[in-house]
């Protein structure tokens, strides 16, 4: 019977014990300095709106880690012994592996900004910084938000809920411009601008001032303009939680714990998934080295216990999928619809005149094969988009069957017609 | 664990600080019901039609500006935030003083009437019995009875808080119709035509209902005022049976139990409006499971054989009965027959049969065949060795008015709306092993777009938990399931859909998780 460690109890990891011991009866063991048990981390903003308590977005009883043989040990690794198979935590303890997986998620990225550290400025990833959050943001009135991405717009919605006016800088020049395209991404700064989001496209953060207590008291923007608030949410974007490894020599690291495409580090029996890993070569080129989505990090924990278990498997990941809230906005992607269109590829968007509602295709110019989907306050089927897109329909075939794709609740309109009308419309003359 | 704990907080949260107007507001609200609760303890009641108006009115006004100042200027979505934050609706001392007023007020209703000031025997009314005199003669002629009295708070508390519900769901279709068709029911089926009728000499009926939930509708003083009420009382009596027998099948084969307990049923309605702030109180845990398995199926049983021995007492010779006890087993025969038949076409059924449905299943059936042997030792005064009229004063003591109704609705701020219907009700039983096992509907999950944060088990009154599914990419077939939909509204990355479909394959969704070759390790 071997050992098997993993460290973090994220997703990843959760998933890579759950499937270990499905097919095995080796020992378990998740270490975690983060939570007892595992919870669900995009969960984290609905505990602070009030939607939820902390155990409601655990996914499983307490008692499914008993039953299971998972053993949870509380703690934080602060180094790898490669040469004895150790662990040593930062309490002394010494846990001993023959397989070790890490998967330690995340961090905030700082750039350096002057005042960064001040009490006040935070980001927003762990249960600690929620717990933090909490504190931060008792009774104050005024926030700044810097970096637009996801979470940026989560902790909007999280401040704006008790009622602390946000004032939300983006660096570029539409919203989440590294992944939307410039359509959706006005229609989702309209959307932030009706819950009352002060938005500032095109707005960089220069400094955070204290106040004579060291106390956040401001920012100052590039351009020299001064915001006044209680509170700085830092959100441009996470990097791999590595910086506990810097002692441990002989696993390799770049900006993340370098892996191949079987998931596995240079050291034998050893491995990383999730945020923290990061790709010698990304099996699929499309796709970045370091993939921090929860559905790829769920992915990366199925794969490597496959491996695990004595049948080693690639990384696969399929078809790209993923979906996000924009306040009441819900999108959903399949395939590839790029911020910036490439050479051989065209696109069509339509827009409800409501400003909720949105659809972006696209395809080869070529051969009209579909490539991707952007999808905006309408559900569509996970497994129709995966289907068509592995088979290799055409963007007209799509627009004929959306019909097939639909997920909206039952009585909902269909706006299908509308969609198919807007596409035939503007895309009559041949390809 | 050093996370705050916001579920026992008394006062408000910070996100729901109320602002003047909604102060004035819930005041307003507050009066009127102070209205109709100091008119408790008076012997008589001044200008009762104004005093009614002005107590109803000023509860509907109060409210409608309370939502309006809650809703209108937030854009349509989900709204819950500060749920768990706020006392009311977290268990907190608020929910608790709650709890205990509507659990008192049960107890007065159902045990000691006459402190509401019903007057027995013929003695005229007081109190807030006579309050209603003038509503209940302009319907049914009559004076009102406790009953009345409470019907038609029942039916404003649907309708009102259904109002507040639609406001608060207004960007969800399947919500806004769906509330719609209970406070119709409410209104209609459960409150205006059963006095109406009464007005027209005919018997009190409300045709929404239907046994075991309408749990005397085989009682013999029932059955007999039908039958002496002509073609009506025959109409009443062959609808319910075909409510029974012919539409609730056909409807939750086609539907999923849904088409009862969240668009018609009247004990669905309140929970679904009223005690739509409480829904996520409910228990998710495994052992809640376990309990609701045992318990609604024991009361379901409870309910056959008490309507059995009902039934048998007062059927056989001389009784004026048409049906005779010999006609009784026969038709029992006829539907053993039947369930024999389905066993053989679809086997596939006995073999999903597991654990507490397997023995709720027994032991009708196992009532069933008794009755049938009985029929042929014949001339018995009891069925089961046990006298039937204790058997039925039980059974409307213990699960009638004190499971459905002070448990029921007085539990909502401490256990979630769905108390009765998920621990109790024998109708949702019955229609819940249809739904598990001969229905079309089913709750999808959406391939791998689950991200396993909860809200949709969170938000399900009936304590399911949701997301084990969702999350393993596998569709809800779940008896309990009262498609109210929440799970699907609530869901920010629009995982769940309610659906009719294809009864086989319903349960296995293939999961969607990993590459093209499709390791499909969720299993």
């Amino acid at each position: 019977m071997r050992q098997i460690v993993i460290i973090g109890n994220g997703i990843s990891g959760i998933t890579a014990a759950r499937h270990i011991r499905k097919q095995s009866d080796d020992a378990i063991t998740v270490i975690s300095g983060e939570s007892a048990h595992f919870f669900s981390r995009t969960a984290l903003m609905y505990i602070y709106m009030g939607h939820m308590r902390y155990q409601d977005t655990k996914p499983y009883e307490d008692h499914f880690w008993v039953k299971n043989r998972i053993d949870l040990v509380e703690g934080r690794v602060q180094h790898v012994d490669v040469e004895t198979k150790r662990l040593l935590l930062e309490d002394e303890r010494a846990v001993p592996f023959d397989v070790l997986i890490i998967a330690t998620g995340s961090v905030t990225n700082k750039f350096g900004w002057p005042g960064q550290d001040l009490p006040g400025v935070q980001g927003l990833y762990s249960l600690q910084d929620l717990e933090l959050m909490e504190q931060n943001t008792k009774g104050i009135s005024r926030a700044v938000i810097v970096g637009g991405g996801l979470i940026g717009v989560e902790m909007a919605e999280m401040l704006l809920s008790r009622k602390i006016a946000v004032t939300f800088l983006v660096r570029e020049e539409w919203f989440w411009s590294g992944v939307l395209p410039r359509e959706e991404a006005e229609m989702i700064g309209r959307h932030l601008r009706t819950h009352g989001v002060d938005l500032r496209l095109g707005s960089e953060l220069d400094s955070i001032l204290p106040d004579a207590n060291g106390h956040v008291r401001a920012i100052r923007t590039k351009s020299g303009e001064e915001i006044d608030c209680q509170f700085v949410g830092l959100t441009a974007g996470v990097s791999p939680n590595i910086a506990w490894l810097k002692n441990s020599t002989g696993i390799a690291t770049d900006k993340g714990v370098l892996v191949n495409e079987y998931l596995e580090t240079e050291v034998p029996g050893i491995y990383a998934i999730g945020d923290c890993a990061q790709f010698r070569s990304h099996p699929d080129p499309e796709r970045k080295s370091i993939e921090q989505v929860w559905y790829t990090g769920r992915m990366m924990g199925e794969t490597v216990a496959q491996t695990v278990t004595g049948q080693r498997t690639t990384y696969d990941p399929g078809i790209w999928f993923n979906s996000a809230k924009f306040f009441d906005i819900e999108y959903q992607t399949y395939g590839w619809v790029r911020n910036t269109l490439r050479e051989d590829e065209a696109a069509h968007y339509w827009e409800h005149p409501n400003g909720c509602m949105a659809i972006h295709f696209a395809w080869k110019r070529a051969d009209r094969r579909f490539s991707g989907v952007n999808v905006f306050g309408i559900r569509l089927r996970h497994e129709v988009f995966d289907r068509w897109l592995r088979s290799g329909v055409t963007v007209d075939h799509v627009i004929d069957h959306l019909h097939d794709a639909q997920f909206d609740p039952e009585f909902f309109t269909r706006y299908e017609p509308m969609i198919a009308a807007s596409f035939r419309s503007i895309t009559k003359q041949p390809a | 664990m050093s996370r705050t704990d916001h579920s026992l907080s008394i006062a408000e949260s910070h996100s729901g600080t109320l602002d003047g107007v909604q102060r004035i507001a819930l005041t307003l609200a507050a009066l009127g019901v102070l209205l109709l609760i100091v008119s408790i303890p008076m012997t008589t009641i001044p200008l009762p039609w104004l005093w009614i108006a002005v107590a109803f009115g000023l509860s509907t006004l109060g409210t409608a500006i309370y939502v309006q100042r809650l809703y209108a200027h937030k854009p349509a979505g989900i709204k819950n935030d500060g749920v768990w934050h706020s006392g009311l609706s977290a268990r907190g001392a608020s929910g608790w003083v709650l709890a205990i007023v509507l659990t008192g007020f049960y107890v007065l209703l159902y045990f000691f009437p006459e402190l509401l000031g019903l007057g027995k025997d013929g003695a005229t009314n007081q109190g807030i019995v006579a309050l209603f005199d003038p509503l209940s003669h302009a319907l049914s002629g009559k004076a009102a009875s406790e009953w009345f009295v409470y019907g038609t708070l029942y039916t404003f508390a649907i309708l009102i808080m259904g109002a507040k519900f639609i406001a608060k769901h207004r960007s969800d279709r399947y919500q806004v119709i769906r509330t719609c068709s209970v406070m119709f029911f409410q209104l209609g089926f459960a409150f205006l035509i059963p006095e109406l009728l009464q007005r027209l000499n005919y018997p009190y009926h409300n045709f929404a209902n239907m046994w075991p939930l309408n749990y005397y509708f085989f009682d013999e003083w029932n059955v007999k005022s039908l039958l002496d009420s002509g073609g009506f009382g025959l109409f009443v009596l062959f609808s319910g049976l075909a409510m029974i027998f012919l539409i609730s099948p056909v409807l939750t084969y086609f539907y999923g139990k849904r088409w009862f307990c969240s668009w018609v049923c009247g004990c669905g309605g309140l929970a679904e409006t009223a005690g739509d702030p409480f829904r996520q109180l409910s228990d998710k845990g495994l052992k809640a499971w376990k309990v609701e398995r045992w318990l609604v199926h024991s009361v379901l049983v409870f309910v056959v054989v008490m309507t059995a021995a009902v039934v048998w007492s007062y059927l056989g010779e001389g009784s004026g009965f048409f049906v005779t006890r010999g006609m009784l087993s026969g038709i029992l025969a006829l539907v053993l027959g039947a369930l024999a038949i389905v066993a053989l076409v679809r086997p596939s059924m006995l073999k999903e049969l597991k654990g507490t449905p397997r023995w709720a299943i027994a032991g009708v059936l196992g009532t069933l065949v008794l009755i049938a042997v009985s029929a042929y030792i014949g001339g018995r005064q009891q069925l089961f060795f046990m006298e039937s009229y204790p058997l039925r004063q039980w059974y409307g003591f213990l699960i009638g008015a004190t499971f459905s109704g002070v448990i029921g609705v007085g539990f909502y701020p401490l256990m979630g709306s769905r108390v009765w219907c998920r621990f109790g009700c024998p109708m949702a039983a019955i229609l819940g092993l249809q739904q598990r096992f001969f229905s079309r509907f089913r709750i999808t999950t959406n391939g791998g777009q689950c991200i396993s944060c909860g809200n949709c088990s969170t938000y399900c009154e009936m304590g399911i938990d949701v997301r084990s599914y969702a999350q393993r990419g596998e569709n809800i077939v779940r008896a309990s399931c009262v498609g109210c939909g929440i799970c699907a509204s609530v869901c920010p990355r629009g995982v769940l859909k309610l659906e009719n479909g294809k009864v086989q394959g319903r349960v296995k969704n293939a999961p969607l998780h990993i590459g093209p070759e499709g390791v499909t390790l969720e299993h």
